[in-house]
């Protein structure tokens, strides 16, 4: 099961981050998945990886652009990030946070800094941060219903053994 | 009117859809991850299997013994599920696919960001992740958003020593890497007809970096004689008044040879302006431009020169680089100095072989420039066979018309 509301610090990141930033290719051959929640953002800044616990991940426009790797989600799951929100996503990226149970919310959250308490509420449909609730585009039932039983996997597992 | 991407799909744009999936593909790489995630689902089988294509492109052949387990592993299931298997050798799986795979109006879907190369020929491709891909081998069918579209629009005539993939940045850089975030781009106007298959797969390969879903031409004459190679018979598609959502203008004589610089591919700067900028390495591959035609290129500037820096040249496919051995291309390049690396992604992913130091700078035909991508602290620029081949020549980027 996926949390579908929670709250958390931000961990502020820029515009366009491609997915080679947040987990580099050099790491992607291995079936550990702990592995590349050690080496998430290496490229990017190599301090972030032990912040993301418990955070919610607030990133620019055009999150996650690039390569299709789903390790890149993966890693930030293990990590331990509750959510990602941004005003835009590359759409692969975002497919495959839903398929890893990691929930995304496509929302601008202007004048949120690190550290700052972010909630969120993906069946309500909003962000609250520094006392401004954000509304963002709602997911399509066929995602909420991806997500909400924890992924891909887990959807599959529940569908074909109904 | 309706788009291309409507058109195939079924529906309107912004409505999601369930659609059987016409031929589903993967590499090395994804392939395992999707294998993890499909044993995970406990799956009863492969819903069809004759539509999935595992193809080893990325770490081809395996660089240490972690990824041959890994290779060995998804090589078996493969055999086990009876998909088609394509081994090292066969080359990327983008143009596997395009060499007769894949027929106009079918959506096809691979788990790699490039897939959208596939648009060329007319069909709706897209890019997935492995558990996407995981559940297409489980069920034949995915979701989908259907897609807006935005309408590149092509006039004129490229002058001399300008490539389609100048052609490609030139429209990346207008659009910006988010110009098309969601959507599919349609190539039109008057001289989408008089392009050639190959630019097509170099412009279509390249909508991912502008954010959109696809790239896409419509099945013409073209598309016809291309496919006519492969025995694979071709609808033609006519546009009917499509809608966008926007329109770019692409004047082709207006557009000079060009490099993306470090590290955004949207950001280009005329060739001539980085003249003289030294090299350590140049890299002419990929699924942008590893093609026949681009070796060919590449061959005809260089043939009779020697090469100043060391130059990589990685032929996209089994095929193309048959064709480059039987036609004499690769004996040209060997003899200009240059290395040939085995068919498939070679150093593009900075995964094996030619990965850069810290402090050195390539000169690639490759797709992005991301920091760190080829190797952790250099420099990438990305550009023509054309402008590789001559900036080969003289160790610095050099304006292929200079030695054309």
């Amino acid at each position: 099961m996926t949390a579908l509301k929670g709250s958390g610090p931000a961990v502020c990141i820029g515009e366009d981050i491609d997915t080679d930033l947040v987990i580099a290719g050099r790491y992607l051959r291995t079936k550990d998945w702990n592995f590349w929640a050690e080496h998430v953002f290496e490229d990017l800044d190599p301090g972030l990886a032990g912040r993301l616990k418990g955070a919610v991940l607030v990133a620019g426009k055009n999150m996650g652009c690039g390569s299709s790797r789903e390790q890149a989600a993966r890693a930030l799951h293990e990590a331990g990030v509750q959510a990602v929100i941004a005003p835009t996503f590359a759409r692969i990226f975002f497919r495959n946070c839903i398929n890893v149970g990691l929930p995304v919310l496509e929302c601008e959250l202007p004048g949120c800094h690190d550290g700052m308490m972010v909630s969120f509420d993906c069946i309500e449909g909003w962000v609250e941060t520094g006392g401004t609730r954000h509304v963002f585009r709602p997911l399509s039932p066929g995602m909420q219903e991806i997500l909400s039983s924890g992924g891909l996997i887990e959807y599959w597992k529940r569908r074909l053994h109904r | 009117m309706t788009t291309l991407s409507e058109k195939i799909l079924g529906a309107r744009a912004g409505t999601y859809i369930d659609r059987h999936v016409d031929k589903a593909f993967c590499h090395d790489g994804t392939g395992i991850q999707a294998k993890i995630i499909y044993d995970a689902m406990g799956a009863p089988g492969i819903a069809f299997p004759g539509t999935v294509y595992i193809i080893y492109d990325h770490i081809a052949p395996a660089n240490n013994s972690q990824t041959a387990e890994l290779q060995a592993e998804l090589r078996a299931f493969a055999r086990e599920y009876k998909v088609h298997f394509l081994d090292i050798g066969s080359g990327i799986c983008h143009q596997v696919m395009a060499e007769g795979r894949v027929a106009p109006g079918e959506v096809v879907i691979g788990a790699d960001s490039h897939s959208c190369t596939l648009g060329a020929l007319g069909a709706f491709a897209t890019g997935v992740g492995a558990s996407d891909m995981a559940g297409i081998w489980v069920s034949g069918e995915t979701w989908l958003r259907v897609p807006d579209s935005v309408g590149i629009h092509l006039s004129g005539s490229t002058g001399a020593g300008v490539e389609w993939k100048d052609v490609a940045l030139s429209y990346i850089a207008e659009l910006g890497m988010d110009g098309a975030t969601y959507a599919a781009i349609e190539f039109t106007g008057e001289s989408a007809s008089s392009v050639p298959m190959e630019g097509r797969l170099t412009l279509c390969n390249m909508a991912v970096e502008a954010g959109a879903k696809t790239g896409l031409f419509y099945a013409d004459k073209e598309t016809e004689r291309y496919l006519a190679r492969f025995s694979v018979s071709c609808q033609v598609q006519v546009p009917e008044s499509p809608d966008y959502v926007k329109d770019c203008y692409l004047d082709l004589p207006g557009i000079e040879p060009v490099c993306a610089v470090p590290h955004r591919v949207d950001t280009i700067k005329p060739v001539q302006d980085l003249a003289g900028t030294s090299l350590d390495q140049v890299f002419i591959g990929t699924c942008t431009n590893g093609r026949y035609e681009d070796m060919a290129r590449a061959a005809r500037i260089l043939k009779g020169h020697q090469v100043k820096v060391r130059t990589i040249v990685v032929p996209a496919s089994g095929l193309d680089y048959l064709q480059a051995v039987s036609t004499g291309v690769i004996a040209d390049l060997i003899k200009a100095g240059c290395t040939i690396g085995p068919p498939g992604c070679g150093p593009c992913l900075g995964a094996h072989m030619g990965v850069l130091g810290k402090g050195e700078t390539a000169l690639s035909t490759a797709n992005r420039n991301f920091k760190n991508r080829m190797g952790v602290g250099a420099s990438y620029y990305l550009c023509s066979p054309s402008t590789a081949a001559a900036s080969a020549i003289h160790g610095e980027i050099t304006d292929p018309r200079e030695v054309i």
